[in-house]
Order: C-alpha cells, then structure tokens, then sequence
C-alpha cells in the first residue's frame, strides 16, 4: 500500500506538509502522512531555542493545551505564544516523533530574533495581533491564514476602548492601515475562486472535513501545495515581508537537517510556507536574507494554557474560534455530527432542559438537510448550532450560549511539568525589586513611602500590584501623622508561601504589570457589586494600571447602567470620586474615570427623588448617609472637574507605567476633558435641584428633607428665612411629631448643633416646635430626639442649653443686637412681657393684691419653672409677628410638663453638664 | 365556528383543485392581494429555472423558495424582490425544516415579519398561501381539525359529504402548506389537538370510522409571540413537534431606517400624506433611540441604558413616524420636526408609568443631551415629558 505513494511524495526532496494551525483535519492527515512515511526526523515550524523542550512532551505531566512562551531575559514583558493544542497538527507531529524515537526539532526564525524585531518595529509592529497596553506583545503568529483577521479584531476591540487608548490606537496603527491593502489573505482568495464568501468554511469543507480514510494520505498535502504555489506565483510574499526572512531560515535548517537525516526528513509548517520552502536558492543567498538581524537575549518554557485563550475571542488568541469543536472532530472516531449533537443534548439536560433523543435525531437530520442546502459535504458547527437552535433551544440564543461556552470553546486547562522552566513573572519580580531597592525580608518592617519621588511611587504601585495579584507582600497601614495623600505606609514581610503565590499568578502573565492588568480585568468582570469595581477602580488607579482601566470602566459603565438601585450608585460614588482626586495626585489620566462618574452623578440626580419616597425609617436613614455621601462626591467631583479643565493645556500627566504607549493619549484626552468639563460645570447646580426637589417632596421621609434643607442652606443657596420656612413648615401642627422630629434629626442630627447656636431663629423654632407636642406624642418622639442632641459636642450642648434658659428676648432688642429681623433668644429674659402671666398667677394662687407681689425687676425664672416660662411665654410674645406659626392657647398647657430644648439637653447630658441642670430643674 | 362556515362555503369539498384560489378577486380591486398572486411572475421565473431537486409536491427546490425569500437575481436576468431582510440564517434553517417534514414554529415579538415570511414560505412551497388557520382566545378544535355541515349531517347521516374539513385537514389530504396564526392564543386543549397530526400525520373521524393520513408534502407552519400577554404556552410535547425559529428585530440600524421609510411612504400614500417623508434625519431618530433602548445600549456602543417594558418593535417606529407625518402635514409645515416625533416616542416608550418614565429621563439626560445635533429633540422631549 505504501510502495505507491511513497515515491510520489519524496519525488523532490523531503515530505512537506503544509498545514492549517490548529486545524483537526491537517493535525489527523499529518499523523496519517507521518505514519505512512514514517520520516527518520520531523521538522516543526517553531522557535529552534525549544529544541530542548521537546523532550518534555514525553512527560505525562504536560498535557495540552500548552504553549510555548519566549521571552527576552532582561526584559521579560517582551514575550512570545505558540499554543498548542491536542489537535494541533504541530503537537501531533511532536507527540509522533517523541513516541517512535525519532528526532524534532523547530525550524522556524529563532526567538532570539523575533522579539528583538518585535522591539525594533514598536509601534508599528508587523504582525497584526492585538497589542497590549504594556508593549507585551502577542505570539508570533504561525499561521498565515489568521493575520488579516486577527488584525480586524485588535482594531475593533481597541475601537471599544476609551478614549485615550483609542487616540493612541489610531497613532499605531495609522501605517499599518495602508500596508494592509497590499496584504493578501491567501485562503480568502482561493476560498473566493471556490465561490466560498468565507475563507473558514472554505477551508473546513475542502480540508478539515475529509477524513483521514482517502486513499492517498499525501494527496491533499499535494492539493494544498499546488494551490499555494499558484497562490505566490501571482502574490510573491503577499506583503509578509518578514515571511521570507523566517523561510530562509527554515530553509537553511532543512538544509542542515537533510544533511543529518537524509531525505527521510518530514516538515510540518503552516501551507503557505511549502512553496518557499520546495524552491530552489542559493545558501549564500539564505544567509545574506538572515544577516544583521537583531538578537535580544531569549529563554523559553512551557507554560499552561486554556480553550479559551486559544479562542479569538480573549487575549493571546490563536485565531481559532471553536477550540472545543475542533478537539471534538480531532477526537471522534466517527460520526462526528451525531456525537456532538449527543454531547450538547446531555450539557442541556445537565443544565435541567428537557432534551430527548428525539430532539437529537431532528437536530441531526436538520443538519444534515442544512448542509445540503448549503451546499456542503458534511454540517459543520454552523449548521449544528443552527440545528441546536431550532430543534433543542426552541429558537433562543441562551442554550446556544451555554454550548458556546461549555463546549464549543470548552474548558480544558493544560498542564505543564514540574521540571519545566521558572515563569517570567517571577524574574521580573526580581527584577523590579533590584531597581526599586526593596528586598524582600520576613521579618516585618514599616515603609513610609512620599508619593511625590520617583522611587517611592514605584515601589507604591509594585506593592499595590501585588496586593492585586494576591500576593501580600505589603499590607498598607494608616499613616502616622500626616493625612496628606502624597503619603503611604505600608507594613512589609516577605513569606515563603508568596513565591507559591507568584508562581501561581504566572498565569497573569509575564510581568508584574501585565499580570496585574489581566487580573484586574478578569476581577473587574466577575465582580458581584457596583462598589467592587469602583474600589478596584481605585486600586487600578493607586496601582498604576491604566491598561486595565477601561475594562473596568466597561464593566464599571455596564454595572451602573443596569444597577437600578440607587442606593449602590451612591455607594459607588465616593470611591470613584477618591480616584479621581488620587488620580490627579499621581498624575495619571483620569479621563475616562471622570466621564464615568459624571454619568453616574446624572443618573444619581435622575433616580433619586422617586429612590427617596415612600421610605421606613431605617431605609431613609440608610438613604440619608447615601445623600451626605453624594453631596460630598459631588462637591470633589466638581472642583475635580474645573480643575482638570483649567489644566488642560498641559498634559499634566506622567506615564506612571513607564511604557511608550499611553503617552500618546494625552492631547486628545485632555481636549476632551476641557470640553467635559465645561458640559459638566453645572454638576453642583443639578445636584442642588436635586436637593430641592427633595426638600419639598412631601412623600419623602422627614429626615431626608430635613437633610436635604440643611445642605441647602450650608450650601448658601437658600436662605435662612427660607430655611426657617421649610422648617416652620415641616414643624407645623399639621405634621405627625415623629416626622418632625425625623426632620429635625435630618436638619441638625450629626453633629449640626452648631447651627442652632448660631441661627436662633432656628432654635427658636425647634423650641417652640417642641413646647408645641401634645404630652401623648413627647414620649414617641422623645429617642428621636434625644439621639439627634446627644450627638453633639458638650460644649454644643452647654451653649444651647444656656442659650434655652436665657429664654426669647424682646423682638427689638433682638434687632438691636444682630442688626437685622433675626428673631430668637435675646440676652436677657424678657420681664415686661414675663410679668404678663402674673395676674394668673396670682389669681391661681389666691393672692389678694395684685400690686404687692409685682417687684420691678424680678427675676422671673424665680417664681415660674423655665418649661412653663417658656411654654406659655414664648408664643405669646411671637405671636403679633409670626402668627403663621400657629401655637395653642398657653393656658391649656401642663405648667410642669417638661417639654423644652433645655429639658432635653439636659436629659442628655453627660456630668459636665452639670451647669445646665439649673435650667431644666 | 364562524371561520369553519366561511372556508365551508368557498370550499365545500374535501377535494379542492390545487391551482390558484378564484380568479374573480382581480387584483385591482383586492385591498391586499395573497403572495402567490402579488409575486406570481417571481415564482413561475424561479420554477421555470428551478432545476434542482425539489421535495415531493413542491413548487420550488428548498434553495429556491429560499432564494424568493432573501432575493437575487436570476442567471436570465429576473430580479427576485427580496421578501424578508434579516440573516439569511433564518430563512435557510425555516426552509430546511419544512424540507425535513417538521412544523415550523416562527417566534418573534410583535412587528417582526412572522406573518409575513409565513405566507411567503407557504406560497412558495406550496403555491397556496390561504390554508390559513387563525389563532385566537375562541379558536375551537373544529378550526383545527374538522366541522360539520349541520343540513347534511341531519338529512344524511354522518358522511364524507357533511364533514367540514379544516384548512389543516385539506393541506394534510392535498400535501400542502398550512398555516395557524397565533398559536400561543389558542387555549391550550386546542393547541394538543395538533400533537397528533404532527406526530402520527393523521387525522382520524371516529364519526365516520375512518382517518385523513397526510401525503408527502404536507407541512404546517406556526407563528406565535412569546412576549405578550394573556398566551398559552405551548406544551412540551408540542413544543417538540416544532422547529422553532425565533425573527429577530433588524439587525443594523440602517436596515431598520431603510425599513420603516419604505413602509412609512406606503402607509402614506394610502393616508394622502406627502409621498416622500421629508424628514429622514427623524426617521433615523427615531430609530435609533427605539433601537437604543431597545438594546440596552447606545449606537457607539460606549453606554449602556435600560430598556423600558414597551416591545419598541420596528412596527412601533413606523407608526411613531407615520403619526409624526400626519401632524407634520396637518399642523406643521410639512417637513418632519423633532416636535412631531417626541409626544409619539414618549408614548411608545412609557407604558409603565412609573418604572418607564425614569427609564426614560435617564435616557434623555445621559444619552440625548449629551448627542451633539440632538438639542432640538432633547427640548422637544423635555417639554413633552414634563
């Protein structure tokens, strides 16, 4: 059976096998190929420096998927991928030559080169890979077929991102753009002449589909190889100008390996590079292409990888969608349809959806008769999703996200050995510890850090860094004595454990800030509530990670979108806002952070007048923190703003990272903030409409308009007759007591005494309010209000009481003293108005004369308990000028009723109060 | 029962020649005339260069039913109007299914097309799109299955002449289409009557003894809306006898513009309103905070809103602009104004006044104030919502 194919396939030289990466149909036709030719050694397209690690694939412990990282030793932020997956045809071909004992090696460009290109051609790099933020590049792309797509999403996604990263996206990427035209997708032009509209469906049809049974295990290798001939015939390197360069090492390899190994040599490389390497050239020419190259220091491991990273759809993408779907083909025997269909059948039932094989025969059959009409040779996952669709889902796009998930992409994690080489993180750690001068030690020590040094700021963001890695080096700690916020102290001690923690936090990614951005993303997604990503906002901010920062700010822009609660908007608020004074502090761009929070500040505004009606008391209460804690943030985020926009002219912001990519943000950016900040200068004017509408609503709880009242008037945006309005309003009669008294406490709770020291008039009111409270409702209110005056500071409390017992004073020596109608407690007592009550008195006590017990100047506090005095007094004496503020008839009042401001401060009073006790007794 | 008496007058038989319904509805004077007769020069051009296999007693091969409905051009030159703008997905997965002798269940919230691609998917398949059944709260078994002519049934005695056959029962005798509207408003009792002629594909007449058993060719498409109020949701057992296949709102919002100006300037014409909206910049207006809120997120992609509790299909914008128009035209000078549009949209939008309303002032403070060109419709909408 051989001796037919056999000479066919080595009638030039060695058996190459032009693959599609990743493709399960090249990964089963190269293991059938390499069967048949059984090879003397196997050539794989790869890094030449892995050579060593191959051996490791022997090991048990290394499972795909899995890739191979190159990184550049003294900068390990410089890195290189190449995934392998079991249906790799790369991983095939190894797994074959370590089971039959025969020698692999890698062939491609060495590491060595690659990323020193990669530092030369920064920003305008070659390959069209999604960049990181941090100048991490993505692997060196193996595959020809993948490159215009890849490009396509890396624009797209840089496209969903913030400003700033969008301006520097467009900068980088500006040459590019023109290079792109030339470029050519080899397969989407074969798939075209196929009438194929998707290059992927070409391929799948024509190559992946075709079982492993034909005839000839050389035939389709020979197909693909005519085809990309013609292919570079007409395009030359199609614009890969770096192409030529690898394949002329891969060549000169060859080369090399036929010398050793004799024609018997097998190469497995991506098809677009079979023609090069068939044609004939000269080594000299070979190695005047190889000259000159530039070489960084370069080490190589194996590291764990996963489904779905090998997806498009995440980070160091290998430009496979479907990685489940293609381990799924790799892996059926046969019937490859019908077992998948099966297999999404049981997930559903897993997951509690009826699913019965009935559904499996119509779903297949609906596959199959879509294919048909399609015009395809066998479903492909296209049709079976559209199958699933249908039949299993009833028509909804939910059951397909869970396949999507759980089996088209799937979630297979690799394994590496043991014995595999240290991961990068770890030297960079190093690395960054040598240069920031801060050795880890156990023993535990405290480091105060001034933000405003270079150094110190550093090793602020490496600790931050790590503390969002999980590795708690440092612990921050309260700064002693300053509370400035260019100060941090942190308490150091290094344990053994923390190097597990770093080995495990490799997965991040190859340096501290690379893997500090990836985690804070993934942790910005999973976060459970809208004040998780605003405190990780802030961290991102105090860590220095303005990669990750808009992720968050997505996930932050999303949460708060769909938060209804404005309670958690509230919340989410102050931290926000922190950050963005933080922000500025640290000099890092805020931009995009500030747009967020003005847009939560406006939705805020919207939703909290209905958020605040119809509220028990505990849930006003809560509210009533949420309204202080807004005011506040809107009061920083205001100030926050004007100052962004009155320095903007300068860019102001020094990349805190210390790579050359966010640099380029900051003149649009800071455009842009100028331009917000104008928009948003009426964020205080909103807020105090706000507030406005607040106080007057009269479903809202007591406390709340009386909160709202009071910032208002701390505002200086009402006045105080109009405070005192509101007040006499929200005091009346008419209102239940324990909502005044719920008005009060949200007017002056909190440590607001000072207030009613200074206005008295608003004093005045309150007392007068509570002389006013029928004796059943003293007691319900009473805990209200003791709880608002016992809050207040002694000495608040020693002056309000002594204010209370000097009692009103006469309206025109009121005027007097303050130059104006502020009405309240004049100095002294009012006798001539006080001497009013005596002529009851008298008559209640049954003295004769009414002239003998008049003495001129008579104290009246003497002869009349304060609460009366001021019960019976007070609105009488009020009554010609404020009769709006209704009062009962003092005569109907209990004289010994203690129902007095005095009365309750003293109740309140702790033993240095001792002074007031005179006013309440 | 009074849809049983309508089909029985104008098909009193069992047997009914398969050509086209009654030539006396000339189309002038039909208000709306049927698919195969609207499109019946499209349809004999597809036959005629049909030449693929099609399924038994089909017009057309599934590919080119599925053709009449996406449209194209022919290789003799004839334009094919496409019928329905959407994935191609879906028409190929409803074709498919019919083609796989399964029901077809076409989902969708109201002003999708369900009905639409229905009457089209049957008048190709089977070049009659009348065998219709429509769902409603009252639709009683017999629509479904059979009736009987009360004058026979007493003069005769229980024969093949005094049953009443339902639309359902002459598709599954003549291998035809048939349609039922509004599934999910039929009460669920009736509804199961269908299990069995979708599963067994027959129906029998105990009265008679005897049993209709479906020829090749006989399929059965549903619509239904899953969103509204007041349905009966299908079985599970039914539910399996279905392929469903959900119609989803328009997917770019160009194609929704394109979409509600052609309708809005067929509805206008018909109205004696100008026959040329003026006012393109509000059509898309409105189609994009109807899409805006309809999605959850706004067109840049860059904010996210919430989507109030109105469907805010595209037939709602289209009647949103049409009303525009009309107070355009009567009370305006005539060229669309954000004015006409707002009090339309708000009433679209809030139907729930509580919940809806703040959805909707938050839309218009974070998204449309913001929007640069976009002042005069915030105005307009703040005026109205005040």
């Amino acid at each position: 059976m051989n001796d037919t194919r056999w000479p066919k396939a080595h009638t030039s030289g060695p058996l190459l096998l032009g693959v599609r990466h990743h493709g399960p149909g090249s990964a089963r036709a190269v293991r059938t190929a390499l069967d048949a030719a059984r090879p003397t050694a196997v050539l794989i397209e790869g890094p030449p420096e892995a050579d060593a690690l191959i051996q490791l694939a022997a090991d048990p412990d290394l499972r795909p998927p899995v890739a191979l990282l190159a990184h550049a030793v003294d900068e390990p932020g410089r890195s290189a991928f190449w995934p392998f997956a079991e249906f790799s045809p790369e991983w095939v071909a190894i797994r074959w030559a370590v089971e039959h004992d025969v020698p692999a090696h890698f062939i491609d460009l060495p590491a060595t080169h690659t990323l020193a290109w990669e530092e030369k051609e920064e920003p305008g790099e070659e390959k069209g890979e999604p960049r990181e933020e941090n100048g991490e590049s993505q692997g060196e792309d193996r595959e020809p077929r993948g490159e215009r797509r890849e490009q396509k999403r890396g624009e797209s996604e840089q496209q969903r991102g913030e400003g700033g990263e969008k301006a520097e996206a467009g900068e980088g990427q500006g040459s590019r753009a023109d290079d792109e035209q030339v470029r050519v997708d080899p397969l989407a032009v074969l798939a075209e002449a196929a009438g194929y509209d998707d290059p992927e469906r070409w391929w799948e049809d024509v190559v992946e589909h075709r079982g492993p049974g034909e005839r000839d295990p050389f035939a389709p290798f020979r197909a693909l190889e005519d085809a990309m001939g013609a292919l570079r015939e007409r395009y030359g390197a199609g614009g890969h100008s770096r192409d030529l360069v690898r394949e002329a090492h891969m060549r000169l390899r060859l080369r090399a390996a036929r010398k050793e190994f004799g024609d018997g040599t097998a190469v497995v490389c991506g098809a677009w590079h079979v023609p090069a390497l068939r044609a004939k050239t000269t080594v000299a020419a070979d190695r005047a292409l190889l000259k000159g190259l530039p070489k960084v220091k370069a080490d190589l491991t194996w590291v764990p990888w996963t489904h779905r990273r090998l997806a498009r759809s995440s980070g160091y993408g290998a430009g496979i969608d479907s990685p489940g779907w293609y381990g799924h083909l790799f892996h059926a025997p046969d019937r490859p349809v019908e077992r998948w269909l099966t297999k999404v059948a049981r997930l559903l039932r897993e997951e509690d959806r009826i699913v019965s094989s009935a559904h499996v025969i119509e779903a297949v059959r609906l596959a199959e008769t879509l294919a048909a009409l399609r015009g395809r040779p066998l479903p492909g996952l296209t049709e079976t999703t559209d199958a699933v669709r249908a039949v299993m889902g009833d028509g909804s796009d939910v059951p397909l996200a869970l396949v999507h998930d759980r089996l088209v992409v799937g979630d297979v994690l690799g394994e590496v050995p043991e014995s595999a080489p240290a991961v990068p993180l770890q030297r960079d750690l190093a690395r960054q510890q040598r240069a920031l001068r801060l050795k880890p030690e156990a023993m535990e020590r405290e480091l105060e850090l001034d933000l405003r040094g270079d150094t110190d700021a550093g090793r602020s963001r490496l600790l931050h860094r790590l503390r969002l890695l999980g590795v708690g080096w440092g612990e921050p700690a309260r700064s002693r004595g300053s509370t400035g916020t260019f100060r941090e102290t942190w308490r150091l001690r290094w344990e053994p454990e923390l190097s597990v923690r770093v080995a495990e936090a490799g997965g991040w990614g190859t340096t501290v800030l690379a893997a500090a951005q990836a985690k804070a993303a993934a942790d910005a997604t999973a976060a459970r509530t809208l004040a998780d990503v605003t405190a990780l906002a802030e961290q991102c901010l105090l860590a220095g990670l303005p990669g990750a920062l808009p992720v968050v700010m997505r996930v932050l822009a999303d949460r708060a979108a769909l938060d209804a609660d404005v309670g958690h908007l509230a919340q989410a608020l102050p931290a926000l806002v922190r950050s963005l004074r933080y922000g500025d502090v640290r000099g890092t761009d805020t931009e995009a952070l500030a747009g967020v929070a003005a847009g939560l500040a406006e939705r805020i505004f919207v939703g909290l007048p209905p958020a605040c009606a119809a509220l028990d008391s505990d849930a006003a209460e809560e509210m009533r923190g949420h309204v202080d804690a807004v005011h506040t943030a809107v009061g920083l985020l205001t100030e926050t703003l004007t100052g962004a926009a009155a320095g903007a002219g300068v860019p102001t912001g020094t990349d805190p990272s210390g790579s050359a990519s966010s640099a380029h943000g900051h003149g649009p950016a800071a455009t842009g903030r100028a331009v917000g900040a104008a928009g948003r200068g009426d964020l205080r004017d909103r807020w105090r409409a706000v507030l406005r509408t607040l106080s007057t609503r009269d479903s809202v709880a007591g406390v709340l308009r009386g909160r709202a009242v009071r910032l208002l008037l701390d505002e200086g945006e009402l006045r105080s007759e109009e405070a005192a309005r509101l007040m006499g309003l929200a005091l009346s009669p008419g209102t239940p007591p324990a909502d005044a008294a719920a008005w009060i406490e949200g007017f002056v709770g909190g440590g607001g005494g000072l207030l009613l020291v200074h206005d008295e008039r608003l004093l005045g009111l309150v007392d007068s309010w509570l002389t006013g409270v029928p004796a059943e409702a003293f007691t319900d209110v009473l805990p209200l209000l003791r709880r608002t005056f016992a809050a207040y500071e002694p000495g608040v409390r020693r002056t309000l009481g002594e204010l209370v017992r000097r009692g009103p004073g006469d309206r025109a020596a009121g005027r007097a003293a303050h130059g104006a109608v502020t009405p309240g407690f004049a100095p002294e007592a009012d006798t001539a108005r006080a001497d009013a009550v005596l002529p009851v008195l008298r008559l209640l006590l049954g003295l004769d004369d009414p002239a003998e017990c008049d003495p001129p100047g008579r104290d009246p506090a003497e002869c009349d308990p304060p609460g009366r005095d001021r019960a019976e007094c007070d609105p009488a004496r009020r009554a010609p000028a404020e009769s709006d503020l209704a009062q009962s008839d003092p005569a109907e009042r209990d004289p010994v009723r203690p129902g007095s401001v005095g009365c309750v401060a003293t109740r309140c009073g702790t033993s240095d109060d001792n002074s007031l006790a005179g006013v309440g007794a | 029962m009074s849809a049983m008496s309508a089909s029985a007058t104008s098909a009193p038989t069992s047997v009914r020649p398969t050509t086209a319904p009654p030539s006396h509805d000339t189309s002038a004077e039909v208000l709306r005339p049927h698919a195969e007769n609207a499109f019946a020069a499209e349809l004999s051009a597809l036959a005629a260069q049909d030449d693929r296999p099609r399924p038994a007693r089909w017009k057309l091969s599934p590919w080119a039913v599925a053709t009449y409905l996406l449209g194209g051009t022919l290789p003799d030159g004839t334009v094919i109007t496409p019928k329905y703008v959407g994935p191609r997905r879906i028409i190929e997965v409803a074709v498919t299914t019919l083609a796989t002798d399964r029901a077809l269940l076409l989902l969708g919230v109201p002003g999708t097309a369900k009905t639409w691609v229905s009457e089209h998917l049957a008048a190709a398949v089977s070049g009659d799109s009348t065998l219709l059944v429509q769902g409603t709260a009252g639709t009683p078994e017999e629509a479904i299955r059979y009736g009987w002519n009360y004058a026979q049934l007493l003069a005769h005695g229980p024969s093949r002449d005094a049953l009443v056959p339902s639309p359902v029962m002459r598709a599954m005798a003549e291998g035809m289409t048939a349609r039922v509207e509004e599934l999910t408003r039929i009460p669920a009792d009736v509804q199961d009557t269908l299990i069995t002629i979708l599963s067994e594909k027959t129906l029998p007449v105990p009265e008679l003894g005897q049993e209709v058993q479906a020829v090749r060719g006989f399929n059965l498409i549903a619509t239904a809306n899953d969103r509204d109020r007041g349905v009966n949701d299908l079985s599970s057992a039914l539910r399996r006898r279905f392929n469903t296949v959900v119609l989803p709102l328009p997917e770019s919002a160009d194609a929704e513009v394109d979409i509600v100006t052609r309708r809005v300037e067929q509805i206008g014409r018909s109205l004696d309103l100008p026959a040329a909206p003026d006012g393109i910049e509000e059509i898309r207006r409105v189609v994009t905070v109807f899409r805006e809120l309809r999605d959850g997120i706004t067109a840049d992609g860059r904010t996210k809103v919430k989507s109030p509790s109105g469907t805010l299909s595209t037939a709602e914008a289209i009647s949103v602009v049409t009303n525009g128009l009309a107070l355009s035209t009567h009370f305006g000078d005539g060229v669309l104004r954000p004015g006409d549009v707002a009090a339309g949209i708000l009433g679209a939008v809030v139907r729930d006044p509580a919940a809806d309303k703040v959805i909707w002032q938050e839309y218009l403070e974070t998204v449309v104030r913001e929007r640069a060109g976009w002042t005069d419709f915030y105005r307009a909408c703040r005026e109205v919502s005040a």
